[in-house]
């Protein structure tokens, strides 16, 4: 797509999608900011990037920082940054920067966008990358004491079955040894030398404590007090903890401790083959299996330049479509134990949930964690039978059940009351966090990935983008409902057209190939933009494996959408962001 | 050759111990009609448990999703009685592990069932809560929650299908049913000191082996042997 960009010439339409065209701009402005660029990205001066970033932002538009992972080449490390302007849409630019190996400290593009906040901790903490001028720079997904930046080609895990997927061999001269066996204490831990276990005292959580000047200042003469949620708690949507400071019942400050469920994705998925992560990605948002296999694999055949046959692509359309309702529903359902009324509306959301479940039992041979999807296809064909049943739901059930659940819950008296008005997060504000997905579209930002860049083949199907106006809780669930009605309309269309033929390209791999390369791929799941960034070798196993996880993301506007709200709301609007702690934590 | 074993002349009984030994036996070899009394009991007191097992509600991960299925329309786990999920373990019976027991709540997990009033059981649903799963490699992961806490009942399967999660919860009625008043450890005297609870240091520090860890990390040769065996357990031999 061809813009007008003010800087250079106004005459000229320029290509900013073109990394080469993006670099010239730079150049202009800041001449010695750029070390090199490639299709791969442009690298930038350590000391520029701040400066870069703000040019980029303010004046070429890219205003929605996608992704910001970093890679350890052994003997330097890589901040790679993905950037992405929601206007122009198309393929996101991709930003590095180099970090010494000794004592790395990269800036902190948190003045820029705020979205980078937590995924510039979560760098920190499993990289051990230092960012400059960060507001808030702590370990987020481990806990402060832990020893050593997990990341890191020289960390090893305590227990690790082998190097490199698959094994040499796992029956050894014909004798197998009990994986327990090999390690210590049968726990899976380790501690440095010197290290007095009887002495040790645990680091105190960092309390923010009012000060005396600050509270006096204040014209009620109230205490801000500090209140633990969680990681045990009915409406935390599992092992979430949040410190919220209070004053009365207002909420002052809202602070997520995360990792409570960090299952360490990224190391395991350098060590896995890359079909051995498909199964992983189900675990990440385990509601939309079939979208994160989708997102996965799409990433991974872009690398590989392999397309799968059109029967797949309907069939994966199908599964993906099917997984957003379902999650929709199951959000609508879940947000009503958030307000209090406990159990009995979502066990009308579950219902249909169980019908879409069945389809992928019948189909995948799970019903949650399907692993269905393959590079170049999907694992096998859907029957006859399951596009019946399909059609059923799709043309009758389920557009019935929509309505209902519209009325019932949407609709209701009582969510409008609760909901309009709260937790509004305006327009630009949700850019600059980053969010993604229906809290994006509620702020009224037409954005998504389906249709700025089309993947699969998305582009055949006529749908809307719904968006809402205020950015309210009560947007966040009329955009969901009406998403949901898209995906209906998406699957009528897509059960119409499925053609016959093979399902697969080539034949079935237990092992593939990836050319060296490093790709950023994503997907428009229910929760937001999934992504991946994957850096290969050329070995069967990835070098580097990073997962944008959109609930993570989307958390962090959490703070500046709950302070000034009641207490009661705050449990609301963190329904309302719709989190899956498989995915926050990884 | 048969030489009779001289007999070892049983230790005389010192003053006092008669009393205890008396009290020992009133205490574990009950006879009377009591006994019998107790007897009859059993099956109505187990009964009464077994049909009201209020499982605390603490979803871990993934399998926290099954588990609500299990209580949704389908599968309906009222039919069990067991329906009313606690969010306080004070009120909960049942802890169901759902989902990966990560080094970062290993501490929240213990304090949780140390919290819970007996008669209270733990049922391990899931690969993760049984042995580490899928991600028993990861750095963060604890391989099993019989690591920390006595465990009951183990459900395999990744997530467990709500059947799997029912049979699961059959298992455990039965050996509800098979427990008797008269053993119940929770009647009994002393106070039950509870599972100790592991710290967050450099890694997790289970509090039971202060003095193992301290002792191996003192020694720099314990400590490198133990980083070659870690090391070389991949490498074929």
């Amino acid at each position: 797509m061809s813009v007008i960009v003010p800087t250079a010439s106004p005459e000229t339409k320029i290509n900013l999608n073109d990394p080469q065209v993006v670099a010239e701009q730079i150049k202009m402005a800041q001449p010695d900011a750029v070390e090199s660029v490639s299709a791969q990205g442009i690298v930038v001066k350590n000391d520029k990037l701040l400066d870069v970033a703000r040019y980029l932002h303010d004046l070429l538009a890219f205003d929605y920082l996608n992704n910001v992972t970093s890679v350890d080449w052994q003997d330097r490390f890589e901040v790679v940054y993905n950037l992405t302007c929601l206007a122009r849409g198309g393929a996101p630019l991709t930003l590095k920067v180099n970090a010494a190996r000794e004592n790395p400290t990269v800036p902190s593009l948190v003045p820029v966008y705020r979205g980078a906040d937590f995924q510039e901790r979560e760098v920190y903490d499993l990289m051990g990358i230092r960012f400059a001028g960060h507001p808030n720079l702590r370990r987020i997904l481990l806990w402060d004491g832990f020893a050593g930046h997990p990341l890191r080609k020289d960390y090893r895990e305590p227990y690790y079955e082998e190097e490199k997927k698959p094994f040499g061999s796992r029956w050894d001269q014909g004798h197998h040894v009990i994986a327990e066996d090999r390690n210590p204490w049968h726990d899976n831990v380790q501690y440095p030398a010197n290290f007095d276990a009887i002495a040790y005292k645990p680091p105190r959580d960092q309390i923010q404590a009012i000060s005396i000047e600050e509270a006096t200042a204040a014209r009620i003469h109230t205490d801000k007090i500090v209140l633990n949620f969680g990681p045990q708690h009915p409406s935390t949507h599992g092992v979430l903890r949040l410190r919220v400071t209070l004053e009365g019942e207002i909420v002052r400050g809202v602070e997520p401790i995360l990792g409570y469920l960090h299952r360490n994705h990224d190391k395991i998925g350098e060590r896995n083959t890359y079909l051995g992560n498909v199964p992983y990605t189900d675990r990440l948002d385990y509601f939309t299996a079939m979208a994160n296999n989708l997102a996965y694999v799409l990433t991974v055949e872009k690398l590989m330049g392999v397309k799968p046959p059109e029967r797949a692509e309907y069939i994966r359309v199908i599964m993906a479509e099917l997984t957003r309702w379902q999650n929709h529903a199951s959000a609508l359902g879940f947000i009503y134990n958030d307000l209090g009324a406990f159990y009995t509306p979502l066990i009308y959301a579950l219902e249909e949930r169980e019908l879409i479940l069945d389809l992928f039992e019948a189909t995948a041979g799970s019903r949650m964690m399907c692993n269905y999807m393959r590079f170049g296809g999907v694992a096998r064909d859907v029957t006859d039978d399951f596009i019946e049943k399909c059609k059923y739901l799709v043309n009758e059930r389920l557009p019935r059940r929509t309505d209902e659940l519209e009325a019932y819950m949407v609709k209701n008296e009582l969510f409008t009351a609760r909901a309009k008005n709260i937790g509004i997060l305006p327009r630009d504000k949700a850019i600059n966090f980053s969010t993604a997905g229906p809290v994006l579209r509620a702020s009224g930002v037409k954005y998504d990935v389906r249709r700025a860049e089309p993947y699969s083949i998305y582009d055949r199907f006529d749908f809307e983008i719904p968006t809402g106006t205020v950015g309210d809780l009560y947007d966040r669930f009329v955009v969901r409902v009406a998403e949901m009605r898209q995906s209906l309309k998406i699957l009528k269309q897509a059960l119409e057209q499925i053609p016959s033929g093979d399902t697969m390209t080539g034949k079935k791999n237990y092992q593939i190939r990836v050319p060296k390369g490093e790709i950023y791929g994503r997907g428009e799941n229910p929760k937001g933009e999934l992504g991946f960034y994957i850096v290969s070798d050329g070995t069967p196993n990835p070098y580097r494996y990073n997962v944008r996880a959109p609930s993570f993301i989307n958390l962090t506007a959490l703070n500046d959408m709950c302070v000034g709200y009641k207490i009661a709301d705050m449990i609301v609007i963190l329904g309302s962001i719709d989190i899956v702690m498989g995915e926050v934590d990884r | 050759m048969s030489a009779e074993k001289p007999q070892t002349p049983l230790p005389p009984i010192a003053e006092g111990e008669e009393e205890w030994i008396d009290e020992q036996v009133r205490r574990t070899v009950w006879t009377g009609a009591w006994n019998k009394m107790l007897d009859l009991l059993d099956p109505i007191y187990n009964w009464g448990r077994r049909n009201s097992v209020w499982p605390m509600g603490f979803g871990l991960a993934c399998c926290a999703i099954e588990m609500i299925c299990t209580s949704a329309t389908r599968f309906d786990i009222a039919r069990f009685g067991m329906e009313l999920f606690r969010a306080s373990p004070r009120q909960a019976d049942l802890m169901l592990v759902s989902g990966t027991v990560t080094k970062k709540i290993a501490p929240a997990i213990v304090r949780l069932y140390n919290q819970m009033a007996e008669p209270k059981y733990v049922l391990a649903m899931g690969a993760c809560s049984t042995g580490g799963g899928p991600f028993k490699e990861g750095y963060n992961v604890v391989s099993g929650v019989d690591k920390l806490i006595p465990v009951d009942v183990y459900v395999p399967g990744c997530p467990p299908t709500p059947q799997a999660l029912l049979y699961g919860l059959m298992q455990l009625q039965k050996k509800i049913d098979k427990q008797s008043l008269r053993e119940a450890p929770w009647y009994r005297k002393g106070v039950s000191e509870g599972a100790p609870e592991p710290i967050l240091g450099p890694d997790l520090i289970d509090a039971r082996r202060l003095e193992e860890i301290t002792a191996l990390t003192a020694d720099p040769e314990k400590l490198a042997a133990r980083a070659v065996k870690l090391a070389a357990k991949g490498k074929k031999e």
